[in-house]
């Protein structure tokens, strides 16, 4: 049986219920609330037989840093990774979705998706949603036509290019591009090329911070380098400041006990 | 002012070796105006999870309610106890639902996995992006507090007793420094065989 109150597949799509309220809220004069976002640095370039992808690992509320090493690389499929920059959930349910969406693509085709297929739902779906949806990303995979990049803007527009450059640290990471980026790199060139794309925008600018993830796509293997680098370590500690046990003056305590003990019998039963 | 910060209050988890913490203040205000001193924003959810919700009160409730619906009806058709990481992207992903008419809330997850006993804790912004580092997750009005404690008093491997300690002085000393948290708190510590809650003596101004 299925209620309205309690349907079995609760409705597809989002939720527009608070929004009304939400308005009459933020009419009274208080300021709309900070969502985490991705200051962010991400590249990708294309190298002589693949493409490696770059991203710092900061997350920002505001000026806080919220997350000191999260994952802006995202899984689409074994051969297509992507990139995020923007507001962290978006970009996170955005590339979850679409990563479902391409392995059922997948299943249906029985072929290797290709990463034009990944860039065309990606962008149509953005382009859907007009740019409400804040998830600029950068696309990068290899198929049977080759290695490709993709360069996706929040608003549903994309360029297919050698090496692109996202984010608030872009600029930083793309003048070490333009200064140093060559057709037909090979790997190691790569990936101290995006390394050094990464690190200039986690040092020069304040939206990107801590560590270097990478991952480099070839034609039949994946390598998800996640903590690539370590920029930036925190000190150790040289004393402890620890407390002694008692410090914190206790009102009351109640300790409830998880443990669940069990005893077998034999009970002797009658024979019919 | 943020409606995030219109009823006040705080919480802060934090991991520790085979156990975590969860921590939350008992203010419940309407800005600057307490109204009671009893509101724990922490709530026992699975024998082993807890869930800590600051924000908006109203939302608070709202998204207790919702949750435990949506938990309850998980559990009848697996037949098995909710893990904090399920429960987690479940909230995540309710939280995205609402992505343009959201709940003013922050959440905060904590417990062990029932059946490795593993630790886990979690937090996320209002519109679910979920956060799972491996030292302490905070949120609330004092959140920039905590972060400083926590960052200085926080070690690996803290065994209960001293991970309460940790966690009761980051959150007294947090709170102390924030007008909007504070009036009480209670110190939950999860481990693998028993759960002990303390109610901490505080300052009450």
């Amino acid at each position: 049986m299925t209620l309205d109150t309690a349907p079995e597949v609760p409705r597809a799509g989002f939720n527009f219920d608070n929004c009304r309220r939400n308005a009459a809220l933020l009419q009274g004069g208080f300021k709309p609330p900070t969502t985490t976002k991705t200051g962010t640095t991400i590249v990708g370039v294309i190298y002589k037989d693949g493409v490696v992808l770059g991203a710092d690992t900061r997350a920002t509320e505001g000026p806080i840093v919220s997350d000191k090493n999260c994952a802006k690389i995202h899984y689409l499929a074994d051969n297509i990774y992507c990139c995020g920059a923007g507001t962290a959930a978006d970009t996170e349910m955005t590339t979850d979705l679409i990563s479902s969406q391409l392995e059922l693509h997948r299943l249906s085709t029985e072929r290797q998706v290709p990463v034009v297929c990944a860039n065309n739902i990606l962008k149509q779906m953005l382009f859907r949603y007009q740019g409400h949806i804040s998830a600029a990303l950068v696309l990068g995979g290899v198929d049977k036509y080759g290695p490709h990049i993709y360069c996706i803007h929040p608003h549903g527009s994309a360029d297919k290019l050698p090496y692109a450059t996202m984010g608030s640290g872009s600029l930083a990471a793309m003048a070490v591009f333009e200064s140093r980026w060559k057709p037909d790199l090979t790997e190691e060139e790569a990936k101290l090329l995006v390394r050094d794309a990464i690190a200039s925008g986690i040092f020069n600018d304040l939206g990107s911070g801590s560590n270097v993830d990478l991952c480099v796509i070839r034609k039949d293997s994946t390598e998800y380098l996640r903590n690539h680098e370590l920029a930036n370590k925190k000190g150790e500690r040289q004393l402890n400041y620890g407390f002694k046990k008692g410090t914190t003056p206790i009102l009351h305590t109640s300790i409830k006990d998880l443990q669940i003990t069990e005893r077998v019998q034999a009970v002797p039963m009658e024979i019919a | 002012m943020s409606i995030l910060a219109y009823n006040g209050g705080c919480v802060v988890a934090m991991r520790g070796k085979d156990c975590v913490a969860i921590a939350t203040d008992h203010r419940f205000g309407v800005q600057a105006q307490t109204i009671s001193t009893d509101f724990k924003k922490v709530f026992h959810i699975a024998p082993r999870m807890f869930l800590g919700l600051t924000g908006l009160q109203t939302d608070i409730l709202t998204v207790r309610d919702r949750l435990m619906f949506r938990k309850n009806i998980y559990e009848t058709k697996e037949n098995r106890e909710m893990a904090p990481k399920p429960f987690s992207a479940m909230l995540s992903s309710f939280l995205y639902e609402h992505r343009f008419g959201p709940y003013f809330i922050e959440p905060v997850v904590a417990g062990l996995d029932p059946k490795t006993m593993k630790p886990f804790i979690c937090n996320m912004d209002l519109i679910g992006c979920p956060n799972e580092p491996d030292d302490f997750v905070v949120a609330g009005t004092c959140a920039e507090q905590l972060y400083g404690m926590c960052e200085t008093l926080w070690r690996p491997d803290l065994e209960p007793d001293q991970l309460f300690e940790v966690i009761a002085q980051s959150m007294v000393n947090a709170f102390d420094r924030d007008a909007m948290s504070g009036w009480g708190a209670t110190v939950f510590i999860i481990e693998k065989d028993k759960i002990t809650e303390r109610s901490l003596k505080t300052r009450m101004d």
